[in-house]
């Protein structure tokens, strides 16, 4: 699997979005779960909480130090992944599948187009061009 | 990744970039932090071993008839007691009877002394040890040409019999001997900072490469897989579960040692620098002393409030996930009452108040 997958959109702090309908899934990218190292412990706001674009979402822990997410897009809570809160090693070894934080009902699809696509985010981490098709 | 051109690097420099470790600043050196991931080095140093660069780490020399001496007035332990061979963990204090350094004194000759000092604190310390040590003791800061590897885990002792030979495997806990490792010469003793059985070996820089490369060797397993190298973020995770204090993070000039919970290494009936303050703080009895937590729900940090009855009472000093006691663990200086084993307070973390629990430490112990 491609460390930064082509169909999702990305944010600049390393959180990735998933579009289906208008739910978005959440999560935090290969590159940033690589970063942080074992995450530990993972903090997320509440079914129907709302989040805003950009703004607080909840923090990751890794061993070593905390980290906040950000929301990529704004809208209401309606899912979050418990098996990630029991499991929070998920987010290292499945960060794209299993790991993902939250499901959001997605406020405004226009927000997208202030995410960065694949090739942008490879090009955002240092990735060489074409170097993240394999 | 910015480089510092002012931080020193270890004679071990190229070997963790050739493992892949990533470095960071610490105590003026580039050190590795992590090579594979801190979880999977901690698991490895309690089930298996790994090796550690910690020629970061200060080694001062004393030499001389009164060296032993000297240095008993010196160190809060019993340094005069100490046979040729053995080693002992100490505290350097100031005369108010706070805590300069922790610092490990081995008996390494009749007339010859090695204290190994914390890497942040060598300056400081030697200041500190000029200032006392009487004429005719002779001192050497060496801290610059010594490289310091350890070995820890179960499997510490079989790997450094392959490199130094069956007698350093007979040294006990803090038995300290010179002898020769794969070639150079060597000071290796049984100490450690991880809770486990393991070894330290000072060498010279010139022949840490060869020493570190021996290890990895030896250490590694039927398939070829070299020995496990542990970075500074494990050795923390080690440390804190086996509840061994932290210079700058757990103890440090503003913290004495009876409330520090280092009262066992203060030996009260001798002369030494600090000892009519700490003989005080211990007639009078701390207000504060230090605690185990185990927080459920958040990790604790350096720094957080530790808070009872909606009030913040204390201090979290140290705190971290510890991956063999799978469990949010912290130390933290908190007000003498609250301090009994089984006392529920919280820490605040991000604004929250998170349950933690006074627990008796060491959280973690091994097997004998």
């Amino acid at each position: 699997m491609s460390a930064v997958p082509d169909d999702l959109r990305y944010s600049k702090e390393h959180e990735w979005v998933r579009l289906e309908g208008d739910t978005a899934t959440i999560g935090i990218t290969h590159f940033a779960q690589e970063q942080l190292g074992d995450v530990v412990f993972v903090e997320l706001p509440e079914k129907s909480a709302s989040v805003r674009q950009f703004a607080s979402l909840g923090v990751v822990e890794s061993v070593k130090a905390a980290s906040d997410l950000y929301s990529p897009v704004s809208g209401e809570v309606i899912e979050r992944n418990v098996k990630v809160i029991e499991k929070p090693e998920l987010v290292n070894t499945s960060p794209y599948e299993q790991g993902w934080m939250i499901k959001v009902r997605l406020a405004d699809k226009g927000e997208l187009n202030k995410l960065l696509s694949a090739q942008d985010y490879r090009a955002h981490i240092g990735e060489t061009p074409g170097a993240g098709g394999d | 990744m910015t480089t510092d051109a002012s931080l020193r690097r270890t004679p071990l420099y190229e070997e963790h970039k050739a493992l892949g470790a990533r470095m960071v600043p610490f105590a003026g050196y580039e050190m590795p932090i992590q090579y594979t991931g801190i979880v999977a080095e901690h698991r490895a140093v309690r089930e298996d071993a790994g090796v550690f660069d910690l020629s970061h780490m200060g080694e001062f020399y004393f030499e001389g008839p009164g060296a032993q001496a000297a240095i008993d007035t010196l160190v809060s332990s019993d340094i005069a007691g100490l046979e040729v061979g053995e080693a002992r963990y100490g505290l350097l204090c100031n005369e108010g009877g706070t805590i300069v350094d922790d610092v490990i004194v081995y008996r390494t000759g009749p007339d010859q002394v090695l204290m190994v000092v914390n890497a942040a604190n060598i300056e400081k310390d030697a200041k500190h040890v000029r200032r006392y040590l009487p004429k005719g003791v002779g001192f050497e800061d060496r801290s610059n040409d010594t490289a310091l590897i350890a070995v820890q885990g179960p499997r510490a002792a079989d790997i450094i019999g392959r490199v130094a030979g069956n007698s350093v495997v007979a040294l006990p806990p803090f038995g300290v001997k010179s002898t020769r490792a794969a070639g150079a010469e060597a000071m290796i003793a049984r100490t450690g900072y991880t809770g486990e059985d393991g070894f330290e070996v000072f060498v010279a820089n010139a022949d840490a490469v060869q020493v570190w490369q021996a290890l990895m060797t030896a250490g590694g397993g039927s398939r070829g897989e070299a020995l496990t190298p542990i970075g500074l973020g494990a050795r923390d995770t080690l440390r804190l579960e086996a509840r061994f204090s932290l210079y700058g993070n757990d103890i440090d000039e503003t913290t004495g040692p009876i409330e520090a919970g280092l009262g066992w290494t203060c030996k009260l009936d001798k002369v030494f620098v600090g000892r009519d303050n700490i003989a005080r703080q211990k007639a009078d009895g701390p207000k504060r002393r230090i605690a185990g937590l185990v927080v459920v729900g958040g990790v604790a940090r350096h720094g957080h409030d530790v808070v009872s009855d909606g009030k913040a009472v204390g201090k979290v000093t140290s705190g971290t996930y510890g991956p063999t006691v799978a469990q949010n663990i912290a130390l933290a200086y908190v007000p003498t009452e609250l301090s009994k084993v089984g006392t529920a307070v919280a820490v605040r973390i991000r604004e929250k108040d998170v349950p933690a629990t006074v627990v008796k430490t060491p959280f973690y112990r091994r097997a004998q």
